[in-house]
C-alpha cells in the first residue's frame, strides 16, 4: 500500500530535502519503518529507539491524531496521507 | 511580582463576559473609534460592549505577543494584562513590532506601554513584570477571562495550559518555528488540552528555540493575528474557534491546513483530572538538570586569546552553520557543524587541546559531551560563544 507522508521543513532535511514521501506498509508503524531504513538519520526523531511513537511528535492520518485509533497499529488504505507534527515552542 | 495598572480612560469596567444588560456602555469618543465594528453584523454594538467588558492575559511580549497586543487592544478589548520580564534587545525587532529602535534596552512591558496607549487609550492595561511561574500563575490567570499563549518556551506552554484547565479558561494556543506555525484553542468546557496533542515536552535541547534556529520575521505576525483573530470571535461568540483543530501554517508553501485533535480521556490535566495544582514544569520537561557524565570543561573568550597569543596548539572547533560561519567566525578556527561531529572525530587528535564553539555555547557544550563520551579528555567549551568572543575579545566580529 503507498500512503504519503507529509514532513515538516525541520525533518525534511533529514530526508534528502523531501517534504513528502511515498511509503509502503499496512499501518503507520509500518510505513515508518520503512522510511526509518531510507533515511537513517530522519529515524530517531520519529520513534524511539524501542519502536514506539514519541509524546512530542503527532501523526496525524487523514487528519486524525493515531494515539486515539491503536497509534502505530493504525491501519492505512492505499491512498491514505499521513502528517507528522513535531512540538515547537517559538513564540 | 509587580502588577501595575494603567487606566487611561475615564470609563473602566470590571464587568466579566455576560448578559447585555452588565455590559459597560460605550462613549461617544469610543463609539466613533469602533464604528468600523459596530456596523459589522456579528460585532455591532452588543459585541462592541462584549469586547469593552473582556479580560485577555496575554503571556508573552514577544513575536507573538506584538500583533497580539497591538490587534486586542485596537480592537476594544477593555482589559488587557501582558506578562513579561524581558528587556528589549536589537534582535528581537525584525518580528517584534510593540517595539522600536528607541526602545532597545528597555523593559519590554514598557515600549509595550507606551505602544498600546497610543494605539488605544480606551484600554486598560495590567503589566506583570515577572517569569508566569506555578507560584504566580493561578493568581495572575484567575483574573482574566480568557488566556492567549505567546510564549517561546516548553515550560511555560504547560505551565499556562495547566492553569487555563484547572481554571476553566481558554487557552489560545500559537505557536512558530522557522517558517511554520500552529494554532488552536485549548481549554475550553469540551474542548481538548495542549496535553492531549503533546502529551509531554521533546527532551531539553531537541528542539532549537528561534534563537539557536532562527524564525521568519513576519511568521509571528501571521500566527499572531490568527490567535488574535481567535481570541475576538471566543469574546464575542462569533463563528467556529479552532476549538478540537490544530491550524498548521507553512509560510513557505503559503498552505493553511487543519487537523483534529480530540479531547483524551487519559489526559492527567482535562481528561482524569488527576493534576490538580501546578507542578515544576522546568523539571517536567527537563530543563536545567544537571546532564550525565564528566563535569563540562570550559575556557572563557579571555583565556582562549590568551592562549592563542601565546601560539599554543590549540584546535579550535566551530560547531555552527554553514551560514553562520558565513556572517562571523574566530580566526583559526574550522568548521564542524554539529550534525556532523561524529563523522568528524577521526579528524581531531585526542593528544591535542581542543576548544569548541558555536553562537552562545549551548550547541557547542552537547558537542563537547558528545567528544567527552567518545573518550576525548583535551577538549573545552568556549563559555558563551563567538557572542561573547566579540563582547570580550574582539568587537569587529559581528553579533547576530
Amino acid at each position: 500500500m503507498s500512503v504519503t507522508l507529509n514532513l515538516p521543513t525541520v525533518l525534511a532535511k533529514l530526508a534528502g530535502g523531501q517534504r513528502s514521501l511515498e511509503a509502503e506498509g499496512a499501518t503507520v508503524g509500518d510505513l515508518v519503518s520503512d522510511v526509518a531504513a531510507r533515511f537513517p538519520e530522519l529515524a530517531p526523531r520519529l520513534r524511539g529507539s524501542d519502536g514506539s511513537p514519541y509524546p512530542y511528535v503527532t501523526f496525524y492520518l487523514n487528519d486524525d491524531d493515531i494515539r486515539l485509533s491503536g497509534g502505530f497499529g493504525a491501519p492505512v488504505r492505499d491512498g491514505d496521507e499521513v502528517i507528522i507534527v513535531p512540538a515547537i515552542a517559538g513564540g | 511580582m509587580a502588577a501595575t495598572t494603567a487606566r487611561t480612560t475615564a470609563t473602566t469596567s470590571s464587568a466579566a463576559l455576560g448578559e447585555d444588560d452588565e455590559l459597560p456602555a460605550l462613549s461617544n469618543a469610543e463609539i466613533l473609534r469602533y464604528s468600523r465594528h459596530l456596523i459589522l453584523p456579528d460585532v455591532g454594538l452588543g459585541g462592541q460592549r462584549r469586547l469593552k467588558a473582556a479580560r485577555v492575559l496575554l503571556v508573552g511580549a514577544g513575536g507573538l505577543g506584538s500583533p497580539l497586543a497591538l490587534y486586542l487592544a485596537a480592537a476594544g478589548v477593555g482589559q488587557l494584562g501582558l506578562v513579561d520580564f524581558d528587556v528589549v534587545d536589537v534582535t528581537n525587532l525584525h518580528r517584534q513590532v510593540l517595539h522600536g529602535t528607541r526602545d532597545v534596552g528597555r523593559p519590554k512591558l514598557e515600549s509595550a506601554r507606551d505602544r498600546i496607549a497610543d494605539v488605544n487609550p480606551h484600554v486598560e492595561l495590567t503589566t506583570y513584570e515577572t517569569r508566569l511561574t506555578s507560584a504566580n500563575a493561578l493568581e495572575i490567570v484567575g483574573d482574566y477571562d480568557l488566556v492567549v499563549d505567546g510564549t517561546d518556551n516548553f515550560p511555560t506552554r504547560y505551565l499556562v495550559n495547566d492553569a487555563c484547565v484547572l481554571l476553566g479558561k481558554p487557552n489560545v494556543y500559537g505557536s512558530i518555528f522557522r517558517f511554520e506555525g500552529q494554532a488552536s484553542v485549548f481549554a475550553t468546557e469540551e474542548g481538548p488540552c495542549y496535553r492531549c496533542l503533546f502529551p509531554e515536552p521533546p527532551p531539553a535541547g531537541l528542539v532549537p528555540s528561534c534563537a539557536e534556529g532562527g524564525v521568519l520575521g513576519v511568521l509571528p505576525g501571521l500566527v499572531g493575528t490568527i490567535q488574535a483573530t481567535e481570541a475576538v470571535k471566543l469574546i464575542l461568540g462569533a463563528g467556529d474557534p479552532l476549538v478540537g483543530r490544530l491550524l498548521l501554517i507553512d509560510a513557505l508553501r503559503m498552505q493553511f491546513r487543519t487537523v483534529k485533535v480530540r479531547k483524551n480521556p487519559a489526559c492527567p490535566a482535562c481528561g482524569t483530572r488527576e493534576i490538580r495544582e501546578l507542578i515544576d514544569y522546568e523539571q517536567f520537561c527537563g530543563v536545567g538538570a544537571e546532564p550525565e557524565g564528566a563535569a563540562l570543561a570550559e575556557l572563557t573568550p579571555a583565556e582562549l586569546a590568551a592562549r592563542q597569543a601565546r601560539g599554543d596548539d590549540l584546535d579550535l572547533i566551530d560547531v555552527r552553520e554553514p551560514h553562520e560561519w558565513e556572517i562571523a567566525r574566530i580566526p583559526g578556527a574550522r568548521l564542524v557543524p554539529l550534525a556532523t561531529v561524529p563523522e568528524a572525530m577521526s579528524t581531531i587528535d585526542s593528544g591535542r587541546d581542543a576548544v569548541v564553539y558555536c553562537k552562545g555555547g549551548t550547541r557547542s557544550a552537547r558537542a563537547v559531551r558528545q567528544l567527552q563520551a567518545a573518550g576525548f579528555r583535551r577538549v573545552w567549551n568556549l563559555a558563551g560563544g563567538i557572542t561573547r568572543w566579540s563582547d570580550e575579545v574582539d568587537p569587529t566580529v559581528p553579533k547576530y
